[in-house]
């Protein structure tokens, strides 16, 4: 297979974050949590039905990541994060997947997209430590390597799959290794920490930009919650989720930098936090506010209408 | 103040025990921070404060059994003054009153919208059946000319014509590009198109359907050829939950423009894994078109409608029909309609229904009737979703009779939806309950003489319209 980057834009590169950048990581890890914690009051109401699986503690990685994106490169769904299935067309972003393991082909494909249309945009393939174990995630390695395509395979590692640790689940638990058989060369990336990850992020995403291939990072990271809300997560202890939050949660880690570089002040803090928290309530308050679909909604965007 | 409530660990939970506080009343606590725990029979969960301020007062103690879902269990005084929103903004508070009118409100709507929804249900068919209706094969020029054509490269003609048409649309799956295709189908295309376009992939079935139906979401209009549909089994949770479900999960935002084809059904002393006729199956799903064309001119003219539309289309294809030489219009642009039968025989006496290679056999079977004086009517199906029941129900109100023909399995198979369909809007006009013809309830053998009893043929149909007439 052939093909060139002939439509590319100028990309602007990518830089040391200054004061306003580091700020803008801490605000939007930050508006993350909040979201999340509103989530899961919310479902906890019974106002959100099916799954939810929150992304609290894991914030730095998709932030730390997409720092490193312009508009019209996207992602394909975060493994483990969020609700299950958000989609933006607008954004690029092609959506949350329920099936695990599936995303990993389908951002391939949108790779495999970029490069066809001759663009130099890259795709981010988000999943899972458990999804890692999945057979479509090695034929899409397999595939993206033979055909050098411009995505970057970025793998939450936040040990535990449902309630299955990492160590019970996977013979190899490094899973930045897991590309050796296709070439595709990894890293471990600290992922609570915000500017470790777009440092990586930066890296891959240069290659994966330059025709270089895929390239794997497993960001080291950690959920506070249970896989999903009705996971009480008797498989680890409290002492252990406890000890994550204390010392290496990814906000607090952001904010003591800015504290102490002098990029901001407590009342600064207190003015995002107020802020965050006012988006995430009109947010909570706009979804609470608004009507059920209407029923002719049930027949709609079954198919898309031809003639 | 804000009210903190009985959180519910699952949708259908309804209450808890409130096992433990691990906060008391003064305490200063922070959005994050553990509060409390609860307990159903199933589970422990954590409850944490969304909120900052001060814990006023604890409303329910400790071990509490039975604390009903969105009971206030504690309150929280917010420190400071502007810091946190106010109550009536947070919905916290609001919720446990808002709870009341809104279930008033969803009981009084309910009856008028199941109302509305059976009024939809109803007439959802009814819809489609006037959509099939509109659709006509188009009309050919006087004078127009023939060409004796195979099935396989009336459909290598269908795949390069649209290959030509437009860029976005290429080629991918095993053997597609050097080797010509497996079945000879793609011949002549990586030389006419490139490896760009016609791409050979690794034997990968659920990874290159994955990366083909994120090819879709990203804007282009891939053919995904499957050596035979039934290694497309590995693919089958792309085609089906990524391709066909995505429209309608986005809410219209991704279409997946994607055509998945190959050689379905039996072939010839290949064994049960390689012989599975899939017809019901992905006939089955919603977001999906469904075609199952006989002959060629058909087989280009669907294939040609099947890449040019923007929804998933699986294209199932006949071993052994690709060798098989049909007369095709020589016209520019051959497309046909999605959605629409071909009535292949008039006959007054008895309609025959049947798709794909089973036409052929419907075909036969009409003849040796008419030699005994039944003079059957065969619908060649075309599409199976959409499927074109006016037609169907149209000859059977003229025929009262009907055989469903398929090769697959008859459970719950195509011949069941159509006998179903006939009962539903034809049922007085039936003067024998409908039949099927279809293949034994077994896995397809591979002894030839057991394949043979195995697979549907013409003498199958013949006897199953001679009981319909009441003809010994």
């Amino acid at each position: 297979m052939t093909g060139k980057a002939t439509g590319a834009k100028v990309r602007k590169p990518v830089s040391e974050p200054q004061k306003a950048e580091l700020i803008g990581f801490y605000r939007d890890m930050l508006l993350i949590r909040r979201f999340e914690e509103k989530a899961g009051q919310l479902y906890g109401m019974g106002l959100i039905a099916g799954f939810c699986h929150l992304y609290i503690g894991q914030e730095a990685v998709v932030v730390g990541v997409q720092s490193i994106l312009e508009p019209d490169e996207g992602g394909y769904a975060r493994g483990k994060g969020g609700s299950m299935h958000m989609f933006s067309r607008e954004k690029n972003f092609f959506g949350g997947h329920g099936i695990v393991g599936a995303q990993v082909p389908l951002g391939t494909g949108l790779a495999f997209s970029n490069r066809y249309k001759g663009t130099d945009a890259v795709c981010i393939a988000y999943f899972g430590d458990g999804a890692s174990n999945q057979g479509q995630v090695y034929e899409a390695f397999n595939m993206a390597s033979l055909w050098k395509l411009p995505v970057v395979y970025v793998i939450e590692n936040n040990q535990y799959a449902m309630g299955t640790s990492i160590a019970r689940a996977s013979a190899e638990t490094e899973l930045f290794k897991r590309g050796i058989s296709f070439e595709i060369p990894g890293e471990e990336v600290d992922g609570m920490d915000v500017l470790a990850v777009r440092k990586a992020a930066a890296k891959a995403v240069k290659r994966a930009r330059d025709g270089d291939g895929p390239y794997i990072l497993e960001m080291k990271t950690y959920r506070y919650r249970g896989h999903s809300m009705s996971d009480p997560a008797k498989y680890r202890t409290r002492e252990e989720v406890q000890d994550m939050r204390e010392h290496r949660d990814p906000i607090e880690a952001l904010k003591k930098k800015l504290l102490d570089a002098k990029h901001v002040t407590e009342d600064d803090l207190k003015k995002i936090e107020a802020e965050v928290r006012e988006i995430v309530n009109d947010s909570a308050q706009f979804a609470q506010d608004s009507p059920e679909p209407h029923p002719d909604e049930l027949w709609t965007d079954v198919l898309v209408e031809s003639r | 103040m804000t009210d903190i409530l009985m959180p519910a660990l699952s949708p259908t939970m309804e209450e808890g025990k409130l096992a433990k506080w691990l906060v008391k009343e003064g305490d200063t606590v922070k959005p994050g921070d553990v509060i409390a725990e609860i307990e159903t029979d199933k589970a422990t969960m954590e409850v944490e404060a969304v909120d900052e301020g001060v814990i006023s007062k604890l409303m329910v103690e400790a071990g509490t059994e039975g604390v009903k879902v969105n009971a206030i269990i504690a309150q929280l005084t917010a420190e400071g003054e502007a810091a946190a929103p106010t109550p009536k903004a947070n919905g916290k508070g609001k919720a446990a009153k808002v709870e009341a009118p809104a279930q008033a409100v969803a009981e009084t709507a309910a009856p008028e919208q199941n109302a509305k929804n059976d009024g939809h249900r109803l007439r959802a068919p009814e819809q489609k059946v006037a959509a099939a209706e509109g659709l006509h094969d188009p009309t050919l020029p006087d004078g127009v000319t023939y060409t004796k054509t195979t099935v396989r490269d009336a459909l290598r003609d269908a795949i390069a014509e649209e290959m030509r048409n437009d860029d976005r649309v290429f080629l991918m799956g095993e053997e597609v590009g050097q080797y010509q295709g497996a079945y000879k189908v793609s011949r002549g295309l990586l030389e006419e198109f490139g490896d760009r376009r016609v791409i050979d992939t690794p034997i990968t079935e659920y990874g290159f359907a994955g990366l083909g139906v994120g090819a879709a979401f990203g804007g282009l209009k891939p053919i995904v050829e499957f050596m035979t549909f039934n290694f497309a089994m590995q693919a089958i949770d792309h085609i089906i939950n990524s391709a066909a479900k995505t429209l309608y999960m986005s809410g219209g935002q991704m279409g997946c423009p994607i055509v998945f084809r190959g050689p379905n059904g039996a072939a010839s002393r290949v064994g049960a894994q390689h012989s599975q006729d899939f017809s019901a199956w992905y006939g089955q799903i919603p977001g999906l078109k469904v075609l199952a064309p006989y002959d060629a001119a058909d087989a280009k003219g669907l294939l040609k409608a099947a890449i040019r539309d923007p929804n998933p289309v699986v294209f199932l294809e006949h071993e052994l029909m690709y060798g098989v030489e049909f007369d095709v219009p020589n016209v520019d642009d051959f497309v046909l309609p999605i959605g629409k039968a071909r009535i292949r025989r008039e006959g007054a006496d008895v309609t025959l229904v049947a798709h794909s290679r089973m036409v052929k056999f419907a075909l036969e079977a009409a003849e040796e009737l008419a030699g005994i004086g039944i003079e059957a009517e065969v619908i060649d199906l075309r599409s199976l979703r959409p499927l074109d029941t006016a037609t169907v129900i149209e000859s059977v109100k003229k025929t009262n009779r009907i055989v469903c023909c398929e090769e697959g399995w008859r459970f719950f198979g195509v011949g069941a939806e159509i006998a179903a369909a006939v009962v539903e809007h034809a049922f007085d006009y039936l003067d024998a309950p409908p039949l099927r013809v279809a293949q034994k309830d077994v896995p397809l053998p591979y002894a030839a003489n057991l394949e043979k009893l195995s697979l549907p043929n013409a003498h199958d149909i013949v006897e199953a319209a001679k009981k319909v007439c009441y003809v010994d």
